[in-house]
C-alpha cells in the first residue's frame, strides 16, 4: 500500500461537485461583508462617508478605522524578527493608506450584490502622495513614530521607521580575506525575479458565526494553518481557544498565500462576535490579486571567487526583497529561506549573503511554492552558468565540480534555515545528474539541438539543479479510531490545500492495519477534532503527519494484539493481521476482526483487561531538523524569430524525495509545480504604473499558463537517499516541481540566443526576446557543453 | 428601495426550478444560491477561467458570464448532473479520478462539463484539438497533462 499508485479517496466527492468549499456555506440570516479598498498607493485619509450607504434597505453596518480601533495589528506566524514589528498591518488602514487594495471599511448587508452596491456608496476622500515603488531606490521615511509604535504593539515609544525593514547577514567563513587572497578569478551576476504569486484557483473566503447555544465562535473555510488562526482570532475577540472552533472544508488551492491570517478574516471573525449574526466574505478575483499575498520580486547581486576548475571558493550576495507595503504574518521567513538556501547543492568554502527587506507601496508579499528558493536557485544557477562560460568549461561540469559528495553526507552547513540547523540529510547529487542524463538522454538532445540550429532554428537547451527543503517540525500528531463496525478513522491536526494527503495518510494507516485504503476516513483541519496541528506549509505534511499516522496505527495495532492475544489465549507474538483480521499465525480459521476487538474495548472489558477504552491511539513524530530533497531540472526550448514567442518544447524533472509514498500523487505535485514554475519564468507578473496602481489584477493582464503553454512534463522520481531522520524516509515533494524552473528555462534560453548571460531577469517575455534577437555588432558565443 | 425581482423557470439537470431573482442575478450565483447547486465554482467572474462552465442545452457556456434570465426555459446541466446514479460516475468523472486529474477540485466540475459538452458532440476529437479545448479552462493544481490524459481516456471509452 505505501508506495503504490492508490488513486485519491477525496476524489468521489469533488468530482460529483459535492465539495465544501468557502463559498459553499450558506446560513440563514447571513450578512455578506464587502471590503471597501483603498484606489490609491499612498494617501493621507481625509475622510469616510457610509451614510448613503446604510441609506440602502438590507445594509446593517459600515465599520472604518474607528470601529475596531481597539484591535491590534496581525501578527506573525513565522520568523518574527523584532525590527519588522513597525510594520505589521492593521485591519483597517488608521490614517494613511499604503497600497491599493488596502482594505479601508468594510460593509455589512443582507446579499452580496446589495453589500457591492453599498460599498461602492461609500466616500472616501484620500489626499494622494507620492509612491514609492522602486525597493532599490534610497530607503525613505515610512511610518511616522506613532504609526511604529503602535503596529509594534509591545508598549515600547519606537522613532518614525524608514522603509529598509530589516538587513541582516549570515555566512560562514572569511569572505573577505578570500578575495582579498588575490588567488582566482572573479565572476559577478546581477538577477531579477519578478513580482509574482499562487493565485489558487479558489479566491479567498471566510464565514463565520457565533454559536450562543455552545458559547463558541464558529469559523468555516480556513486553511493551511487553522490551528494557529485560532489562537489569533480567540485573542483578538478576547476569547479562551477553546471558544472557537476553526474548521478547514474542501480548499481549492493553496501555495503559500491562502490561509494566512489576513485583515479580512478579523473582520469577518469580530463582525460574528459584534453584529451576532453569521458572516460571510468572499473574495472576488480582482481583490485576490491586490489583497492576497504576492511574492518573489527580489533583485540579487552575486560576487563569487573562483578557481579555474570551476569550484568556487567564496561566494559573496547581497539581495533585495520588495515586501510590498507591510510585513504579514510570515515575518522575515522569505527573505530567511532565501540567504539559507542560496548555496543550494555546492559546498562553497565562504558564504556571506545579505538580506534587505524593503518596503514599497504595493501589496504585502509573503510565502509562494519553494519561496526563496525560487529565487536564489535562478540567481545562483545562472551565476554557475555564467562561471562555466568565462572558464570555457560545460555547464555541466563545473555544477559537479562543486556538488557536495556522497561521502560528506549528512552535510552540516554551519547557517540556520527556518530556525534549524541546516543539515544536507542524505543525498547523492551527482548520482542524480548521471541518472537523468541517461534517462532522458542529454546527449542525444544537445545532438538534436545543434542539428536543428545549424538549420536555423533557434533552439536550446539548459538546467538547473537545487536542493528543496521539507518536514519542518517540531511535532504533529495523529489519532488513529476503529469503530465497532471495523471502520477506521485517522483524525489529525494536518491540514489540506488540496494536495492528496488524505489519501497519503490512509495509505499509511491501511499499510499498517491491512485494510483497504479507500475505506479510511480522514478528519483534518478541525480545531475541533484534534488538539495541535502546525499546517500544511513548507512540504511538511507527508514527513511529519505521514509518521505520526504511522506511529498512531502501529498503536492501535499492537493494542488490538493484546486485546486479541487475551479473547483468544494465545501470545501476542503468534498473532498477525490480515485483512483487517487479528489472527493466530497457521490457523485455518477464526480470528477476530478490528469490530469485534473494539467492542471488546468497551469501557468495562477494557478496565478489565488494563486497557484504556476503546480501540483507538495517538501517534506521535517530533523532529528538530529538515529533510533536503534534490533535484535537477532541463528544458528545450525553441523561440520564434518573427515574434518572440518562447516555446517550452520538452520540460524534464530529476527529484530524489528519499521515499514516494504515492508514485502517482508526487508525479501530480511536480507536475502542478512546473507549470507555476513557467508561469513564474514565462507569464506571470504584478505590474504597477508609476503611480502606484496596480496593472495586474485580472486573468486578462496576469497570465496563468493554461493547457497550450504547458509540455507535458516529463519526469524521473528516484529514491536514492531516503531520509534518515524519519521512519518513512520521505522528503517532501510539494515544491521541487517549481524551484529551478525559471533556472533551467533561463539557461535554455541563453543557449538558444548563443548568448551567455543575456537572461538576468525573469519572467522572460516575447518582447524581451525580440530586443535580444536584434542584430548585435558582437559575435554570438556558443555555450560550451 | 425594494429591488425588484422577477420570476424565472430554470430546468437544470432535469429538475424543474421557479425561482424570483433579480433581474442581474448571474446564472452562476442563480444556481450556486438559488438551486443549492454548489458544485459550480467562481474563480474569477470574468469570463477567463472556466471553473463556471456549464451545459446550455449542450453547449458549455460561463455561468458567471450570464443572466439567469437568460437561461429561462432553457435546458441546463452542471456537474451534478453527469453521474448517472449516486454509485456511478460519468465516464468522463471516471477517467479523471483514475489519471489523477484533479487536485483540490476546484476547477474540476467546469473541466468535466467542458469535457462532456464537447465530447458529446466531437466524439472523434484528437489530442491536438481536445488541448486546444482544454486550454479555455484554467487549473493551477495539476499541470495539466494529466486532464489531458483523462480526456483522451474518456473520449476513447464514449467512444466505445
Ligand atoms: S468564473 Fe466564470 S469564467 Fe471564471
Ligand atoms: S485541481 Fe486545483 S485548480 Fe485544478
Amino acid at each position: 500500500m505505501i508506495g503504490s499508485r492508490a488513486l485519491r479517496i477525496e476524489d468521489r466527492v469533488l468530482l460529483r461537485g459535492a465539495g465544501r468549499f468557502a463559498a459553499d456555506t450558506q446560513r440563514a440570516g447571513e450578512l455578506h461583508m464587502r471590503v471597501v479598498r483603498s484606489p490609491v498607493a499612498h494617501g493621507r485619509i481625509v475622510s469616510i462617508d457610509g451614510t448613503e450607504a446604510l441609506r440602502l434597505e438590507g445594509v446593517t453596518a459600515v465599520w472604518t478605522y474607528a470601529d475596531v480601533a481597539d484591535l491590534p495589528a496581525i501578527g506573525f506566524r513565522l520568523t518574527p524578527r523584532e525590527e519588522l514589528l513597525p510594520y505589521r498591518q492593521p485591519v483597517l488602514a488608521r490614517s494613511v493608506v499604503r497600497y491599493v487594495g488596502e482594505p479601508v471599511a468594510v460593509v455589512f448587508a443582507e446579499s452580496s450584490y446589495l453589500a457591492e452596491d453599498a460599498a461602492e456608496l461609500v466616500d472616501v476622500e484620500i489626499e494622494s502622495l507620492p509612491a514609492h515603488l522602486d525597493p532599490d531606490a534610497e530607503p525613505v521615511v515610512w511610518v511616522d513614530a506613532e504609526q511604529a509604535s503602535w503596529a509594534a504593539g509591545n508598549g515600547e515609544r519606537l522613532p518614525a521607521q524608514d522603509s529598509e525593514a530589516s538587513v541582516f547577514t549570515i555566512g560562514y567563513g572569511d569572505v573577505d580575506a578570500a578575495f582579498s587572497s588575490g588567488e582566482g578569478r572573479v565572476f559577478t551576476m546581477d538577477a531579477r525575479i519578478g513580482r509574482h504569486t499562487g493565485v489558487p484557483m479558489e479566491c479567498r473566503g471566510l464565514v463565520a458565526v457565533y454559536d450562543e447555544a455552545e458559547g463558541q465562535l464558529i469559523v468555516d473555510g480556513a486553511a493551511k494553518v487553522p490551528f494557529w488562526n485560532r489562537e489569533a482570532i480567540a485573542a483578538m475577540n478576547g476569547l479562551a481557544p477553546s471558544q472557537v472552533v476553526v474548521r478547514e472544508t474542501h480548499v481549492g488551492g493553496g501555495f503559500g498565500p491562502r490561509g494566512e491570517l489576513y485583515p479580512e478574516d478579523v473582520l469577518v471573525t469580530v463582525a460574528a462576535m459584534r453584529l451576532r449574526a453569521p458572516i460571510k466574505w468572499i473574495e472576488d478575483r480582482q481583490e485576490h490579486l491586490m489583497a492576497t499575498n504576492h511574492s518573489r520580486g527580489q533583485h540579487h547581486r552575486l560576487r563569487a571567487l573562483v578557481d579555474e576548475d570551476g569550484y568556487i571558493r567564496a561566494l559573496d550576495a547581497t539581495f533585495t526583497l520588495d515586501q510590498g507595503a507591510y510585513v504579514r504574518t510570515h515575518g522575515a521567513t522569505v527573505a530567511s529561506l532565501t540567504a539559507s538556501m542560496l548555496p543550494g547543492p555546492y559546498v562553497i568554502d565562504n558564504l556571506r549573503v545579505t538580506a534587505h527587506v524593503r518596503l514599497t507601496h504595493k501589496t504585502p508579499a509573503g510565502t509562494y511554492r519553494s519561496p526563496g528558493r525560487y529565487e536564489g536557485t535562478f540567481a545562483r544557477e545562472r551565476l554557475i552558468d555564467a562561471i562555466a562560460h568565462g572558464l570555457g568549461l560545460s555547464r555541466e561540469q563545473v555544477r559537479r565540480r562543486n556538488l557536495i559528495g556522497p561521502e560528506q553526507m549528512p552535510y552540516e552547513r554551519p547557517i540556520q534555515a527556518m530556525g534549524t540547523h541546516l543539515v544536507h540529510d542524505s543525498g547523492d547529487y551527482a548520482l542524480l545528474i548521471d541518472k537523468a542524463a541517461e534517462r532522458f538522454d542529454f546527449p542525444a538532445i544537445r545532438e538534436t539541438v545543434s542539428r536543428r540550429r545549424a538549420a536555423g532554428e533557434r533552439v536550446g537547451f539548459g538546467f538547473g539543479y537545487f536542493v528543496e527543503k521539507s518536514g519542518i517540525g517540531p511535532s504533529e500528531g495523529a489519532r488513529v479510531v476503529v469503530d465497532s463496525a471495523g471502520a477506521v478513522t485517522v483524525l489529525c491536526g494536518a491540514s489540506s490545500v488540496g494536495q492528496g494527503v488524505d489519501t497519503v495518510l490512509a495509505q499509511v494507516v491501511a499499510e499498517v492495519l491491512d485494510v483497504p485504503h479507500d475505506s479510511i476516513r480522514v478528519v483534518r483541519g478541525r480545531t475541533d477534532q484534534f488538539q495541535y496541528g502546525r499546517g500544511a506549509f513548507a512540504t511538511r505534511l507527508t514527513v511529519m503527519a505521514g509518521s505520526a499516522a504511522l506511529n498512531a496505527a502501529k498503536a492501535v495495532r499492537d493494542k488490538a494484539f493484546r486485546t486479541a492475544a487475551a479473547e483468544l489465549a494465545v501470545s501476542v507474538e503468534q498473532l498477525r493481521i490480515r485483512g483487517g483480521v487479528v489472527e493466530v499465525e497457521g490457523a485455518e480459521h477464526g480470528g477476530l476482526d478490528l469490530g469485534q476487538i473494539a467492542g471488546i474495548l468497551e469501557p468495562l472489558r477494557a478496565s478489565e483487561l488494563k486497557e484504556e477504552p476503546g480501540l483507538a491511539a495517538d501517534g506521535w513524530f517530533h523532529t528538530d531538523h529538515m529533510t533536503y530533497p534534490y533535484g535537477l531540472h532541463a528544458a528545450l526550448v525553441r523561440i520564434d524569430e518573427g515574434t518572440g514567442r518562447l516555446e517550452v518544447e520538452r520540460f524534464m524533472v530529476a527529484y530524489d524525495v528519499g521515499r514516494a509514498l504515492n508514485p502517482l500523487l508526487v508525479e501530480g505535485q511536480i507536475a502542478g509545480g512546473v507549470a507555476q514554475g513557467l508561469g513564474g519564468a514565462m507569464y506571470e507578473e504584478f505590474l504597477y504604473a508609476a503611480d502606484g496602481t496596480p496593472q495586474s489584477t485580472t486573468f486578462m493582464d496576469y497570465l496563468v499558463p493554461t493547457a497550450a503553454e504547458v509540455p507535458p512534463i516529463e519526469m524521473l522520481v528516484t529514491e536514492d537517499a531516503p531520509s534518515p531522520l524519519n521512519p518513512l524516509g520521505v522528503k517532501g515533494a510539494g515544491e521541487g516541481g517549481t524551484t529551478a524552473v525559471a533556472a533551467a528555462i533561463a539557461s535554455a534560453v541563453d543557449d538558444a540566443l548563443q548568448r551567455p548571460g543575456a537572461i538576468d531577469s525573469v519572467p522572460i517575455k516575447p518582447d524581451t526576446l525580440r530586443r535580444l534577437l536584434q542584430p548585435t555588432t558582437t559575435h554570438d558565443v556558443p555555450t560550451k557543453e | 428601495m425594494t429591488r425588484s425581482t422577477v420570476p424565472v423557470r430554470l430546468y437544470v439537470n432535469g429538475d424543474r426550478y421557479d425561482i424570483d431573482i433579480e433581474p442581474r442575478r448571474t446564472l452562476a450565483d442563480a444556481l450556486r444560491e438559488d438551486c443549492a447547486l454548489t458544485g459550480t465554482h467562481l474563480g474569477c467572474e470574468h469570463g477567463v477561467c472556466g471553473a463556471c462552465t456549464v451545459l446550455l442545452d449542450g453547449q458549455p457556456v460561463r455561468a458567471c458570464l450570464m443572466f439567469a434570465v437568460q437561461a429561462e426555459g432553457a435546458s441546463v446541466r452542471t456537474v451534478e448532473g453527469l453521474a448517472p446514479d449516486e454509485e456511478t460516475l460519468h465516464p468522463v468523472q471516471k477517467a479523471f479520478w483514475e489519471h489523477h486529474g484533479l487536485q483540490c477540485g476546484f476547477c474540476t466540475p467546469g473541466f468535466l462539463t467542458l469535457v462532456t459538452g464537447y465530447l458529446e458532440e466531437h466524439p472523434e476529437a484528437q489530442e491536438d484539438e481536445l488541448r486546444d479545448v482544454l486550454s479555455s479552462n484554467l487549473c493551477r493544481c495539476t499541470g495539466y497533462q494529466n486532464i489531458v490524459t483523462a480526456t483522451m481516456s474518456a473520449a476513447e471509452e464514449m467512444r466505445g
